[in-house]
């Protein structure tokens, strides 16, 4: 491996056997329980996604070996790895705060994995620098962490996960502890790495977008169990639970179809466009809502509520209303529109959707 | 550390002439008891080099007893350092990351000789590695070891009333340095012996030197633990604090002569100890 | 063996006892000028004395006590030189008994006495052995043999300068293991079984009892040392420690001295 690579990001296959990950991660821990069970097949991008609390870190520090399984399985390329230790599974790890080790560089951190398995001095660093060329690093490759900044410090955390050539990457949070303007461009980045990885990648995020752009598959996590999972464009069509909702920002409710009509939980009808019975889901975007004062008489939409103001925020350049009432829901209004209308907490108003703009699903 | 320019900020509140540089340091209730506890720790010193007998000095130094002393008293120290680094700092790891029943009782014994009155540490060791010591006994009977009146006796006397200064110092270290370094060496392929050898140790080492100098500085004035147990023969055993003592008997110039030559040898080593080695960067 | 950093420790003690003697005689009647006819003694008289005259001082003490109640004695036992340094280091004391003239002198040479010195007793050397003198040491060149651990007193403490007089004398070289700083240290090596000799006291042999077996030794009697005693110009209780020195000097301390192995001045 001493000979300098080209520029072209590809990474080496190593694993002859490309099972990919199967895992079902159990974890008690004191009264919170984990019962997630995931699987991959090696150039995946898998994320998981849910609320603080979730069990998010829990089963990727589950999957890298730094918490023992209670129960469950793990194999990686058919090979169980529930009761090997960290240094001995073929993991790496981004850390959310990318935990790079202050006294030595930017190019010895890279080069710390690969000496870790064997590489004298020499050929760690020759890979390291590799590495760091890869990732646009050269000029920062004798600087210290602390004289990085979080984009090139996350970076540098990648490499030196990457350098082992691990067959399952493990990135917690990637893009948490950078602001909001370096997050795009890593954000780009961290795609284009993560596409030409060639085994599994999972990583943990509560950012939505982080979850929709860098990953193939989501599974949303809620109390230590998985509650959805599926395509990003899947889950935020047909969200399952509130949470996800809140998350892709759409209205949703539980309810009981009967042909076109829904009837939903707090005791109102929706009408769909859909023909379906039994338990379903039914959405809609609040940008599909129309408020009105008055009652409307003669309007081509077939649903319609009673509500009453509860709060006002801004949502872009929106005004995001949230309505309870007979159904409770959120609706968005240019501040014009909301100005015309008078809205105050309390107030009184209808809220009509059309037909055509909502969405019923199976529960 | 001088604290004259209070006037000047006093003047600057009131519109008086300003100075360049305005007063930014310590407030008053720090600064005064800061300067008596100062007082009190150099008021001897500066008191031993006001009554030291200068004139007669060079004679008092040519003894070959001084100078084995200092000789003995510095190699004794440093080999007690020594010892208490490779044992110590694993222990300070142990208390430090590992849970174990009993770890607070266990802490409490590795401080104690800390509280122990030295000559009591010293009949201790004696009944411990005595020649008929619970443990003595069998090295005298085995190997034919005997430790006391040994200068390995000296290193061990010292290395015991030292050891819990370093123990200590790199606990606190260990305990407030971040133990997700080592998980993520972990996971990088490192075993937890190397995570700790290539991450942990470099992390902590100012506290380490910093625990390290303290159980250097015991072990050069320890005096009650090491006539007990290792007794006194110059050459072998007799470091500076038990020559000053016998001297101060005998011939108290000639004490304060040794006085200073240890007090000299010692403000050598510390301050020659750069700040930024000993707190963390 | 615990008396023995004592330096410290003597004056923290003589200061203890210094204060309360005050109190004391504030409220005792006994020291006033008038002491013609057996004044009442009271109050609370400090003696430095040499480690060797530990038991038998200490035996002396309490005899005192009862036959003046309402008088406490306090010792401070330790090598000689300790005890001289910190008397003219101003440790404050009513008494002192010293195991060699040499070490008296530090204290008259410094005017720290009120009295002249007297000798009282006088001490000869006396090998000690582990019990039942395993090594069958007989005599004082048996010591110089390599394979044994032997113990002396520092040169400056009064038993080993004497040690050291009589091995002069006898053109003997002896090294031992340590030189301790007072006699009962060396004693307590071979009472520990640390030490396989030491060369102390006759006095310190009979002390220790079973747990040593002394050896005599002909030198011995050209290294005899003198014990003198002295009032300190510090005194605070002066007639209860004339009374103290008195009894010493009498035919009943005297008794008790020689009991414990001492001889006659």
């Amino acid at each position: 491996m001493s000979d300098v690579e080209k520029k072209t990001i590809s990474y080496d296959v190593q694993a002859p056997s490309a099972d990919g990950l199967d895992a079902r991660l159990v974890v008690e821990r004191g009264s919170f329980r984990l019962d997630v069970a995931l699987s991959a097949k090696p150039g995946d991008v898998v994320a998981l996604l849910g609320p603080n609390g979730a069990g998010k870190t829990t089963a990727l520090r589950a999957l890298a070996g730094l918490v023992p399984l209670t129960d469950g399985h793990l194999r990686l390329d058919g090979t169980e790895l529930d009761r090997t230790p960290p240094e001995s599974r073929p993991v790496g790890v981004v850390f959310q705060d990318y935990l790079l080790f202050p006294h030595l560089t930017a190019l010895d951190n890279v080069a710390f994995g690969p000496r870790c398995h064997g590489a004298s001095k020499g050929e760690a660093r020759a890979q390291a620098a590799v590495w760091l060329d890869r990732m646009g690093l050269t000029t920062h490759a004798s600087a210290k962490p602390r004289r990085l900044s979080g984009g090139q410090a996350q970076r540098v955390a990648l490499a030196r996960a990457l350098a082992t050539h691990p067959r399952l990457l493990l990135l917690d949070e990637p893009l948490a502890a950078l602001d909001a303007r370096t997050r795009l461009d890593v954000r780009a980045q961290l795609r284009r790495h993560l596409a030409d990885f060639e085994a599994v990648a999972v990583l943990v995020t509560h950012d939505p977008l982080d979850a929709m752009v860098l990953a193939d598959h989501l599974v949303v996590v809620e109390e230590g169990r998985v509650v959805q999972q599926g395509t990003p464009a899947d889950i935020a069509r047909h969200p399952r639970t509130d949470y996800i909702a809140h998350l892709v920002g759409l209205n949703l409710y539980r309810g009981q179809a009967d042909g076109h009509t829904v009837h939903v939980e707090s005791g109102s009808t929706v009408t769909t466009t859909e023909h379906l019975t039994g338990p379903v889901f039914v959405a809609f975007p609040p940008s599909a809502v129309t408020l009105h004062r008055d009652r409307p008489t003669g309007s081509s939409a077939r649903n319609f509520w009673r509500c009453e103001v509860a709060g006002l925020e801004t949502h872009g350049d929106q005004i995001r209303v949230a309505l309870g009432g007979e159904l409770p829901l959120a609706a968005d209004l240019t501040t014009v529109a909301a100005a015309e209308l008078d809205l105050h907490a309390g107030a009184v108003v209808w809220a009509t959707v059309k037909a055509a703009q909502t969405h019923a699903y199976p529960a | 550390m001088t604290s004259p320019t209070k006037a000047g900020a006093a003047d600057t509140l009131t519109g008086g002439p300003r100075r360049r540089h305005a007063y930014r340091g310590a407030p008053l209730p720090l600064l005064v008891p800061a300067l008596i506890g100062l007082a009190f720790l150099v008021l001897p010193l500066v008191a031993l080099l006001i009554r030291a007998p200068w004139s007669s000095m060079p004679d008092l130094l040519t003894s070959t007893e001084v100078w084995q002393a200092l000789q003995l008293s510095l190699v004794c120290a440093t080999a007690a350092t020594a010892v208490s680094l490779v044992i110590g700092v694993p222990l300070a790891w142990l208390l430090a990351r590992v849970e174990f029943p009993g770890r607070g009782l266990v802490r409490a014994l590795v401080t104690l000789p800390l509280v122990l009155p030295p000559v009591v540490g010293g009949v201790a060791l004696l009944m411990a590695l005595g020649r008929n010591g619970v443990v003595g006994k069998w090295l005298d009977a085995w190997f034919g070891i005997t430790l006391p009146f040994t200068t390995t006796g000296v290193v061990i006397a010292e290395a015991f009333v030292a050891m819990p200064f370093l123990v200590i110092s790199v606990e606190g270290t260990l305990r407030a340095a971040d133990p997700r370094y080592e998980e993520a060496a972990q996971t990088l392929g490192a075993s937890r012996f190397t995570a700790f050898r290539r991450v942990t140790l470099p992390l902590i080492a100012p506290g380490v030197a910093a625990g390290a100098v303290l159980a250097w500085a015991r072990a050069l004035g320890e005096f009650g633990a090491t006539i007990t147990f290792a007794g006194n023969f110059p050459g072998r055993t007799q470091t500076m604090p038990l020559a000053v003592y016998l001297a101060l008997q005998n011939d108290p110039e000639a004490a304060i002569a040794l006085s200073l030559v240890l007090l000299a040898v010692s403000i050598a080593v510390l301050a020659g100890l750069r700040d930024r080695w000993m707190t963390a960067s | 063996m615990m008396q023995v950093t004592g330096v410290g420790a003597a004056a923290l003690l003589a200061l203890s006892a210094c204060s309360s003697s005050d109190d004391d005689s504030s409220k005792g009647s006994g020291s006033d000028a008038s002491a013609s006819s057996s004044p009442k003694l009271s109050g609370e008289v400090t003696v430095f004395a040499a480690a060797s005259l530990k038991e038998s001082f200490e035996t002396l003490g309490k005899e005192f006590e009862q036959a003046h109640p309402g008088t406490k004695i306090t010792f401070s036992f330790g090598g000689s030189d300790a005890l001289a340094a910190s008397i003219t280091g101003g440790a404050p004391a009513d008494v002192f008994a010293s195991a060699s003239p040499k070490t008296m002198k530090i204290v008259t040479d410094a005017g720290d006495n009120a009295i002249d010195p007297a000798t009282f007793v006088r001490n000869q050397l006396e090998i000690a052995t582990l019990p039942g003198n395993p090594d069958k040491v007989a005599s004082l060149k048996d010591l110089t043999n390599k394979d044994l651990k032997v113990v002396l007193c520092d040169k400056t403490v009064p038993c080993g300068a004497a040690a050291e007089k009589a091995l002069t004398a006898s053109k003997l070289k002896l090294t031992p293991v340590s030189y301790e700083e007072d006699v009962k240290s060396a004693l307590n090596k071979v009472v520990l079984k640390e030490a396989d000799a030491a060369v102390v006291y006759k006095t310190d042999v009979k002390a220790a009892g079973d747990k040593v077996e002394g050896v005599e030794f002909p030198e011995s009697a050209d290294a005899i040392n003198d014990y003198p005693i002295t009032l300190l110009k510090e005194s605070r209780n002066t007639d209860t420690a004339k009374a103290f020195i008195a009894l010493v000097q009498s035919a009943e301390g005297q008794k008790v001295l020689t009991a414990a192995g001492f001889l006659q001045p």
